[in-house]
């Protein structure tokens, strides 16, 4: 059986789940892989949300905030991307692939760029294979 | 035992893990405190000051002990044995320091395995010659009878996830006012916290501790060493560009490093509210970062050398990853 990955998503309310609401109303298809959790500002996810995450089993997880410039609270988008850039290289020393987590800018009018996201993160998923995370750090050895 | 003095004796245990022996230490360190001490309790099982083994605490019914301070680690089988021995004899098991808290610094084994530590150790380090190459045996049989030796574990664990904990006393090693504060408590029969509190600590971070001065507003553009600045022995060290655990750490130490002038590292662990030290410095770093540019970020966040090393110095059995997930990456 093909693997499917578990891909968990956080997108800001302000843009990028809107961008997500205008893929779904346009009626475009994208992989079925992806969990959405909307959070108010791609500020708002804690490092602690990446690291649960994986350690409850995602094989990738994707954030995604408003273009630089436009985040609702001015600055929030710039928080996530330094934090985001931290734990690649965190994750990276702990042995996990960084391609595993991404951070991507999604506007409220980008649902054909949103669906095209998803396809193309759960496809380099998919080729990265399962992610060992859960199971490692579930079981003593 | 005088007359006056009939309240019965509380019966203390001390033992070590895979610790390096400063927590036992710092039970000495109460000086002549020692006197209200064993005044108080009679000191049953310490391996580092008594002579008493391990038979003759399997000897011992259940819950003979009145109070078990556990430091280090639990890196192998003896351990883990003694764990659940002392979990088993004792009505409060308490983890002291930060090996039995969240890993200490034995817990940075967690960065590598078992058969790479063999392997360096064994084989590798250039003072080892080694053709067999022989490894420790847990069992080996000579004419005289079977020789054993503990089982070496692939993962460093905290002492809850070894066995219950009733209590936490953070610190590396804790400071020793607050275990007598603590144990004069237990003495005089106060009220215990609830089980699973950290206790012999403040609720509030070590930012809030801490007595230099701090802007709400932290910019940072360049992270150092600390050889790098010239500390003016004054400024918080975050805003000198120096990585500090405070954000990210309970208070109750006494700011010990700080007044020393050395950042904090951790040792005492994150405050209730935070659950991974490390997630909660990133956070709290990528705050201060004073770039907007993608690629300066990506620069100033490459100054920091060893993020995981750094943010859980002492806990990274404890956090939320635990371990690190595939060696070969
Ligand atoms: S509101 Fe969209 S990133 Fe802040």
């Amino acid at each position: 059986m093909e693997f499917e990955p578990t891909i968990v998503s956080f997108l800001c309310n302000w843009c990028s789940y809107t961008g997500a609401d205008l893929a779904g109303t346009s009626r475009l298809k994208y992989a079925h892989n992806i969990r959405i959790i909307r959070t108010m500002c791609s500020g708002r996810v804690d490092p602690t949300f990446v690291l649960e995450s994986f350690k409850k089993g995602a094989d990738g997880i994707l954030i995604c905030g408003c273009h630089p410039g436009d985040c609702h609270y001015h600055e929030g988008n710039y928080k996530c991307l330094r934090r985001y850039h931290l734990l690649k290289k965190y994750i990276k020393q702990m042995g996990i692939e960084p391609e595993r987590l991404h951070l991507e800018w999604i506007s409220a009018s980008e649902g054909k760029q949103f669906a095209e996201l998803v396809d193309r993160f759960t496809g380099s998923i998919r080729e990265l294979g399962p992610s060992r995370i859960k199971e490692v750090v579930n079981t003593l050895s | 035992m005088s007359k006056e003095n009939s309240k019965p004796k509380l019966k203390m245990a001390v033992y070590w893990g895979a610790a390096c022996g400063g927590c036992c230490v710092s039970v000495l360190d109460v000086h002549e405190k020692l006197f209200d001490v064993t005044a108080n309790a009679d000191l049953v099982f310490w391996p580092i000051a008594l002579d008493t083994k391990y038979a003759d605490v399997e000897a011992m019914e259940d819950d003979y002990i009145d109070i078990t301070l556990f430091n280090g680690a639990v890196r192998n089988s003896e351990n883990e044995h003694m764990a659940k021995l002392l979990r088993q004899k004792t009505r409060i098991l308490v983890a002291y320091g930060s090996c039995a808290h969240m890993g200490g610094i034995p817990g940075l084994g967690n960065f590598s395995s078992k058969e790479a530590i063999l392997k360096q150790v064994y084989l590798e380090s250039s003072s080892t010659i080694n053709p067999g190459p022989v490894y420790p045996e847990t069992r080996h049989e000579v004419k005289e009878g079977v020789l054993s030796l503990p089982e070496f574990y692939n993962d460093v664990r905290t002492l809850d996830q070894t066995v219950d904990v009733d209590y936490y006393m953070p610190g590396c090693p804790p400071q020793t006012e607050r275990l007598l504060e603590v144990f004069m408590a237990i003495v005089n029969g106060s009220e215990l916290p609830p089980k699973g509190s950290v206790i012999g600590a403040l609720d509030k971070g070590q930012c809030d501790e801490c007595e230099r001065k701090k802007s709400d507003n932290k910019h940072i553009r360049e992270f150092k060493r600390p050889f790098e600045i010239e500390d003016d022995g004054e400024t918080c060290f975050l805003e000198q560009g120096i990585i500090c655990m405070g954000p990210a750490t309970r208070g109750g130490c006494g700011c010990r490093c700080i007044e020393g002038n050395a950042p904090c590292r951790g040792c005492y662990g994150p405050p209730d509210d935070v659950p991974d030290p490390g997630a909660k410095m990133m956070s709290a770093v990528a705050t201060m970062i004073d770039s907007d540019d993608p690629d300066e970020i990506e620069e100033i966040v490459s100054q920091i050398a060893d993020p995981a090393g750094t943010f859980y110095r002492f806990s990274l059995p404890g956090s939320i990853l635990r371990r690190k997930i595939n060696t070969d990456i």
